[in-house]
């Protein structure tokens, strides 16, 4: 039990300490990418092998015994670098070696306790080694406020949060702020909601504050549906503590006793070290009654949101708390703040926004406030994905570009291959082309480009990717995830999807372009929550910056990304093909005629446009082609 | 009891088929008690359910309502508006092919579509009728730097192609064989 803040900083100290007899500090990265990817294996050889040779100490061993000194092995959350998985890191000396397999064990250990280091393991790049993580082109962008102790501490252990200045926020809050003056640093700091809406953080507090009742909640929000984001599951699942620690601060500054913290059922490993994280801070009394020796008592409980997108409304995420289905309320309704869980006033906050709480507390509004641009402070978490070198998460200031997150941080496109668009936002957000690169990542540039913060999903696309096929899949999830509560929604999203469809399929219609844009406006003015209001955006912007796709789908008749299997034909160039039989052999429907010596013709007819014999010519011959547009059998277009 | 054998098996296997859904409703009221009995737990309760059966039969839908008093329009309402909840069973084992936009983009469709034809499912009918697996989307998983994706029973394989994922589906059937 940790009885007092003086007691705090003491535990600090002797962990602090303890951390610092660990002497290598081997971290293998056990966030989601990495495990996928082989991480869990690498870090089960590291405890067997330094296990084996006997010097295995973990920091609440070395805490009771000052005297210990040994190797760590620490399973951190995610290092963002997803791409080069599985990571370890090596501490104090801070090198960073990539695509680490178990068999590289020993190298490593027995390196890391000489100082020296395994040349081979370095992250290489256009024929430079890299030593430091800092110094990677990857790290070296980025800011890292959120994510500062994802990656480097024991995301189940209590201990190393704590020697990391965890809960120092809080026990200054207990110790020497009013609940007024909690609430006036975080309107100070210009934090703004993270989930994606970007509502100045300290107004919701002080409604929420400002509500009568006795009984208040705070929901912590991490329902993160959106295809192609893991920022909300990954910060839970490295450093779970700082958005407690956020949660109780906000329990105390507007007076809620209980928190819930709303995280999918889908995300396994983040249910189980959130549950942890509670389990840890309960038996030290940092949750529970008494907080830190105070008059302030605050729990929190969890609840695993069974997979509706709709639930990140907060109407619809309260409703599915209590049992319903998630519908958004009808208007008017009562704001959250004022009527939320259970009636009763609810703070309900994301879980990026709860973990930057600390940080704010401990190193005060001004610090905060001088990061990020005039409206938009701090800083944003981004899962940056699809056609780019450097997949991963990570963390910028507001305020950089795009063309520095994708060229800078992301390594550019591989392959050779030209930037078309990045999708930012999920399926609420947009796709922005080149010539919005140089656009300053904050929430109202990218509102004003037609885009969205989202949560923050950040996919690259290149010139293999199809718009208009992009735009139908982000409807065809909005339309799926639509609670049909209003019409022009339930229904305007369905038509939507059958338009865009029929063009992807060839049967696109002349009128079809103005038919989507009155259908997206509507839908867009006619729906109550912010699924509907902003599920037309994908096409929106899509024919604002890509029209002329739409136009060479639906009057062409071609796919000019080579993407949409109707607008598309394969065909073996005759002086290539060297009449191997491998596609005739391959092809499943038998589309290719031809023989030993008789060179191949695809029979077009015939042909699913499966791209097997594409993929089976070899590269030597390069005898299949991909061609935009129908061919037909003579071989004209 | 009786004396005789042959009939005495007959009864005792029609006495078996009988209590077995008697004993499913003694674990189901199990589950809804450590719930607190509270309407307002009804999710979870059916999350619980739905790890017990491995998918949420009518039956078991119709008598949590009448537990919870609540109707059981409700307890279908809400069992079907969550993905996570299943009304058909599934197979024995789950094939989840990840389609969230960096698997997207990377054609993890195209994984989907081979698996489709080698094993002839079709939209509304995506377990095979050995009942051995069941061919699912999920819109992320979190490790798009391996897409495309394919999770076989929680295990993720990465930058998987369609020939590679049918030759992993195809593993799970030749298993079923050898038992």
């Amino acid at each position: 039990m940790i009885r007092s803040s003086q007691e705090l900083d003491q535990l600090q100290k002797r962990y602090a300490d303890a951390i610092s007899h660990q002497r290598p500090r081997i971290l293998v990265c056990t966030g989601t990418g990495c495990v996928s990817a082989g991480g869990f294996k690498v870090l089960y050889a590291f405890r067997d092998y330094v296990r084996e040779r006997g010097d295995l100490v973990d920091v609440e061993l070395v805490a009771e015994d000052p005297d210990r000194h040994g190797t760590g092995v620490i399973a951190p959350g995610c290092r963002g670098f997803c791409a080069q998985g599985p990571l370890v890191e090596i501490e104090p000396d801070g090198t960073l070696y990539v695509k680490v397999k178990a068999s590289d064990v020993p190298d490593i250990v027995k390196a890391a306790i000489t100082g020296e280091t395994v040349e081979r393991l370095l992250y290489e790049k256009d024929g430079k080694r890299y030593h430091s993580p800092y110094d990677i082109p990857f790290y070296l962008h980025q800011k890292q406020i959120i994510l500062l102790n994802c990656g480097h501490i024991d995301a189940e252990s209590l201990p190393e949060y704590i020697a990391r200045g965890g809960y120092q926020g809080l026990a200054k809050v207990l110790t020497t702020m009013t609940p007024e003056e909690v609430i006036e640093e975080v309107k100070r700091s210009g934090l703004r909601g993270l989930g994606g809406g970007g509502f100045p953080t300290g107004r919701k507090w002080d409604a929420c504050w400002q509500a009568p009742g006795e009984e208040k909640y705070i929901i912590c929000n991490a329902d993160e549906g959106d295809p192609g984001a893991f920022m909300d599951r990954s910060l839970l699942e490295g450093d779970p503590h700082s958005v407690l620690e956020g949660m109780i601060i906000a329990g105390y500054a507007v007076g809620a006793k209980r928190g819930v913290i709303y995280v999918r059922a889908e995300y396994p490993l983040a249910v189980k070290r959130v549950f942890i994280a509670i389990a840890q801070a309960r038996e030290r009394g940092l949750l529970g009654r008494n907080i830190l020796g105070s008059i302030f008592d605050f729990d929190v409980a969890v609840f695993q949101g069974a997979g509706a997108f709709v639930c990140g409304e907060s109407t619809a995420l309260v409703l599915s708390i209590e049992g319903k289905r998630g519908m958004p309320k009808s208007l008017p309704r009562p704001r959250t703040t004022e009527k939320g869980l259970w009636d009763k006033p609810t703070l309900l906050n994301n879980v990026k926004t709860f973990a930057n709480i600390g940080h704010i507390i401990n190193k005060g509004a001004d610090w905060f406030a001088g990061i990020g641009t005039a409206k938009s402070k701090g800083t944003a978490i981004f899962a940056l994905t699809g056609k780019i070198a450097n997949c991963g998460l990570i963390e910028i200031p507001m305020g950089i570009t795009l063309r520095q997150i994708i060229y800078g941080i992301g390594g550019g496109i591989p392959a050779g291959k030209s930037f078309k668009a990045v999708q930012i936002g999920g399926p609420s957000g947009g796709c922005l082309p080149e010539e919005h690169l140089d656009l300053s990542i904050d929430f109202d540039s990218l509102t004003a480009a037609g885009a969205m913060m989202g949560s923050g999903g950040l996919v690259v696309l290149s010139e293999d990717d199809c718009m208009v096929e992009i735009a139908r899949f982000f409807t065809k999830f909005t339309q799926n995830e639509s609670c049909g509560k209003c019409v022009p929604c339930r229904e305007g999203t369905k038509r939507m999807l059958e338009i865009l469809t029929r063009i992807t399929e060839g049967k696109g219609r002349e009128e079809d372009i103005a038919l989507l844009e009155e259908l997206a406006t509507t839908v867009k003015d006619g729906s109550l929550c912010g699924l509907g209001q902003t599920a037309p955006n994908p096409v929106l912007t899509t024919l604002r910056y890509f029209r002329d796709e739409y136009i060479a789908h639906i009057s062409e008749r071609r796919c000019l990304s080579k993407v949409c299997p109707s607008l598309i034909s394969y065909y073996i160039a005759p002086d290539k093909c060297k009449a191997c039989m491998i596609c005739l052999r391959k092809c499943p429907v038998e589309a290719i005629r031809g023989a030993k010596k008789e060179v191949h013709v695809i029979d077009q007819d015939n042909c699913t446009r499966c791209g097997i014999c594409l993929s089976v010519c070899p590269e030597r011959f390069s005898a299949v082609q991909c061609i935009p547009g129908r061919l037909n059998n003579g071989g004209e277009r | 009891m009786n004396a005789d054998q042959s009939k005495g098996q007959v009864s005792a296997t029609t006495q078996m088929a009988s209590e077995r859904p008697q004993r499913q409703f003694f674990r189901l009221n199990e589950i809804i008690a450590e719930q607190g009995g509270r309407n307002g737990n009804l999710i979870a309760i059916l999350q619980v359910v739905q790890q017990e059966y491995r998918y949420l039969p009518e039956e078991v839908l119709t008598y949590i309502a009448v537990a919870l008093d609540l109707s059981p329009a409700t307890v279908f309402g809400v069992a079907t508006f969550f993905t996570q909840f299943s009304l058909e069973p599934k197979g024995r084992y789950l094939v989840t092919i990840c389609d969230g936009t960096a698997c997207h983009v990377q054609r993890s469709m195209s994984i989907y579509d081979a698996i489709c034809r080698k094993y002839n499912l079709k939209e509304g009918q995506l377990t095979t009728p050995d009942m051995l697996f069941t061919l699912e989307t999920v819109a992320c998983v979190g490790c798009c730097g391996l897409a495309p994706v394919m999770i076989v029973n929680g295990e993720v394989h990465g930058h998987i192609t369609p020939d590679a994922a049918v030759t992993i589906v195809d593993t799970l059937a030749s298993r079923k064989e050898e038992k």
